[in-house]
């Protein structure tokens, strides 16, 4: 049998129907782009450009501050016009770079093919990854050459590309398996000859049987000597979070706390393959991403080709505008994505999806009493103790939440999502991990 | 634009499934039961289901004064449950002070739905076994008459008291009984429903049965397990009373222990106690033992014992 998956899950709809006919077409540059200088987990970037600057599409305009974190560029030629605090997904403003698009779309110097893949060596791939800025583009944008760094004494044998998009709505992965399947093999070898693997695969949920094809037919055409195999995965939400989709294709846990380096495996988004792909082919550093823009409230849902530092209010307006019963808007999944008070927030690195929900998801549902039914147990990927955690969390009794797992949660939602009484049993856990965390550090 | 955006934390997605609905779906499963009640017992039958829900439902609408009478459907619930354990035709203010009991000392007292320790209807029934248990239990239980909807009230010991009666008769219900225990055939069907629906889970259910089973085989072989498993309220108690969510474990493992809990009272209450059934007091005395069962058998947490492939 063909089917692989894990313990636990849930079943919402997809809701991919919207947008996952829509081929990927190219968003219009604004006349002003707004790139953030913090994008990735881990440090922000200082800037390295000055108010009245030139600079070019691909120039670098943020530099990291640490190891954990990647340089940032401009999407566009033009003008730097401010350098201060805007809208940031996450809260808070953060500095961010305003440029002054001059629609000439002149490129960097750098911006010009190199070796090729067979030419290059693992360092010097490490070294691409890491010069175009790349990051996890699945939404956890964790730094891509931080996982492309093992310590010496492990071994990665395997590498992953997650094509799972478990998350309902979104479907940008799932164009870019069938529109850009080469250059995912392509950035899987890469991935590979980095990190000295010697298997690769390709999950994808079994409701994308077109990408399975599309992607198999790509490995059959470019995998040359690499040992690289698709598997179909049941479809089932999470199945492309991290440990999940580790243990479906490979059958090992990734321990608590743990990385999948633990187990000699390394992850990467479908995304960021074709990324580094156009890194190592191109000298394209990462200045812009496929993201979905759908939703019931969206009037023209479609995959975008979208400029970094774009904002939100642009793409939903080239996409027929917002219907009038829209309420919500999500920047990434309906699981794990954030709600947003403004359609004035830039697209990231990270921004895999632009979801509006109209009225008919937005209802305020009381809350219950846990009637212990048991179905949040049931649901949780980590087997972790949902009900008692977020009761726990709620009386402030925070040692009990720890004992019940609450750093092992990785905010999948299944939890909440099952829930008859309705309760927000990972508003809860979040704020218990916060406490566990500021505790921890001291 | 001005538009106002609601901002929540993640998920955006809900599950349609609410309380009510499992409230519903747990009537539904009921229903088969009821329906052989009435076959067999005629309208009494009826009317004390009808007595005990209304009696709940109201008590719950007081004591929370509330305008909606079903509300969340699980005082209608607790209702038929505690009607379901009793004789086909008590006295009808047996069965609303049963249904008051139920409602105010077995679940409200605690602070209502969720909070409470004991499955509220056996709190009921319990209540009434101790303080009216002639209208309870003794000469109470009608002889089953198929469609004898006028029949008149004719009496008969139950098969647990007289160890007698066919399996097949057991199976079907066609013995003399509570109301909703007789018949094996209605309640697998309900209970097959609130399997599928995903409200019950097989642990609680199996184990119990599998104690019963197997304590009745030592006693007696074969059949007398499977007489056991039939006689009496042993079905109706695993897949509808212990399987209660609020009074029962959460955890896998704990579901396994508090059904095997529950079966061993309750046979250890038939074979060497000196009342006829213990499924009662031994779905209780676990639903006591919840809390620490729970926290004995906290599952395993993804990737806690690490087996490197
Ligand atoms: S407890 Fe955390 S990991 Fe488990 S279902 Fe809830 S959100 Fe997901
Ligand atoms: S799903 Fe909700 S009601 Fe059920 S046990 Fe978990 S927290 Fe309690």
């Amino acid at each position: 049998m063909s089917e692989r998956t894990f313990v636990g899950g849930i079943h919402p709809g997809y809701f991919k129907d919207y947008s996952s006919g829509k081929p990927i077409t190219s968003a219009r540059a604004p006349a002003q782009v707004i790139i953030s200088l913090h994008q990735n987990i881990g440090a922000p970037c200082d800037p390295v450009v000055q108010v009245g600057d030139e600079v070019k599409m691909g120039q670098k305009i943020g530099e990291p501050k640490g190891f954990v974190s990647a340089p940032i560029f401009a999407s566009v030629s033009g003008k730097v016009t401010k350098i201060e605090p805007f809208n940031h997904p996450l809260g808070n403003p953060v500095l961010a770079v305003f440029i002054e698009n001059d629609g000439q779309d002149t490129p960097d110097e750098g911006m010009k093919p190199g070796k090729t893949l067979e030419e290059l060596s693992a360092e010097e791939i490490k070294k691409i990854a890491k010069d175009a800025g790349l990051v996890g583009l699945g939404g956890a944008t964790f730094p891509t050459h931080v996982k492309l760094s093992p310590p010496p004494e492990i071994k990665i044998d395997t590498v992953i590309i997650n094509g799972a998009e478990c998350e309902p709505f979104l479907t940008a992965d799932h164009r870019q398996m069938l529109e850009q399947s080469d250059d995912i093999v392509y950035g899987l070898k890469a991935f590979m000859k980095a990190l000295g693997a010697t298997k690769g695969i390709i999950g994808i949920e079994d409701n994308k049987f077109d990408a399975v094809e599309s992607m198999k037919k790509a490995v059959a055409e470019g995998k040359g000597d690499y040992d690289i195999e698709v598997h179909t995965l049941h479809t089932k939400y999470p199945q492309g979070a991290e440990k999940m989709l580790i243990k479906a294709t490979t059958g090992r846990e990734v321990p608590p706390g743990a990385l999948p380096m633990a187990v000699n495996v390394v992850n990467q988004n479908s995304g960021t393959a074709v990324a580094l792909a156009e890194a190592i082919k191109l000298g394209k550093p990462l200045y812009e991403r496929v993201v979905t823009i759908t939703g019931p409230g969206i009037k023209e849902p479609a995959n975008l080709l979208v400029r970094n530092g774009t904002l939100v209010k642009d793409l939903i307006e080239q996409c027929g505008g917002m219907t009038d019963d829209a309420r919500k808007l999500i920047l990434g999944g309906p699981m794990m994505g954030l709600a947003q008070p403004t359609d004035e927030v830039p697209a990231l690195k990270g921004t895999s999806g632009v979801l509006v929900l109209t009225e008919e998801f937005v209802k305020d549902l009381p809350i219950s009493p846990c009637i212990k039914c048991g179905k949040c147990l049931d649901v949780c990927p980590m087997s972790l103790m949902p009900n008692f955690i977020g009761s726990a969390s709620e009386k402030n009794m925070i040692d009990l939440a720890e004992k019940y797992g609450a750093m092992d949660c990785f905010e999948c939602g299944c939890c909440t999502y099952t829930c008859p009484a309705k309760r927000p049993l990972v508003q809860w856990i979040r704020i218990a991990k916060g406490e566990i965390g500021a505790r921890r550090k001291k | 634009m001005e538009r106002k955006l609601v901002v929540s934390s993640s998920p955006h997605l809900k599950s349609p499934e609410d309380i009510q609905s499992i409230m519903v779906d747990v009537l539904v499963a009921l229903f088969p039961v009821a329906l052989m009640a009435v076959f067999l017992f005629g309208y009494r039958a009826l009317a004390t289901m009808v007595i005990a829900m209304l009696a709940a439902m109201v008590t719950e609408a007081i004591i929370l004064r509330k305008g909606n009478l079903f509300g969340d459907g699980s005082a209608a619930v607790t209702g038929l449950l505690l009607a379901m354990t009793l004789p086909p035709a008590p006295p009808w203010w047996v069965v609303v002070v049963g249904s008051a009991v139920a409602i105010g000392i077995g679940k409200q007292i605690y602070g209502g739905i969720g909070n409470n320790i004991f499955n509220p209807a056996l709190v009921g029934r319990a209540v009434l076994i101790v303080s009216w248990s002639g209208h309870i239990a003794g000469n109470v239980w009608l002889k089953p008459v198929p469609f004898g909807f006028t029949a008149d009230m004719v009496t008969q010991a139950t098969p647990l008291a007289t160890k007698a009666a066919s399996l097949g008769n057991l199976f079907i219900g066609t013995v003399s009984g509570s109301l909703g225990e007789t018949s094996a055939l209605a309640l697998i069907i309900g209970g097959l429903w609130l399997y599928h629906r995903g409200h019950i889970d097989w642990r609680i259910p199996g184990s119990f049965v599998a104690v019963v089973f197997i304590l009745g085989f030592f006693d007696g072989g074969f059949s007398m397990g499977l007489f056991h498993v039939l006689a009496g309220g042993v079905l109706l108690g695993a897949l509808f009373m212990a399987t209660d969510m609020v009074t029962s474990p959460v955890t896998p493992v704990g579901k396994l222990v508090f059904g095997a809990g529950c079966g061993l009272v309750t046979m250890v209450v038939r074979l060497f106690g000196s009342l006829p059934e213990g499924v009662t007091f031994g779905i209780l005395l676990m639903n006591g033992l919840t809390p620490l069962i729970d926290n004995l058998t906290l599952p395993k947490r993804f990737g806690e014992v690490s087996k490197s492939a």
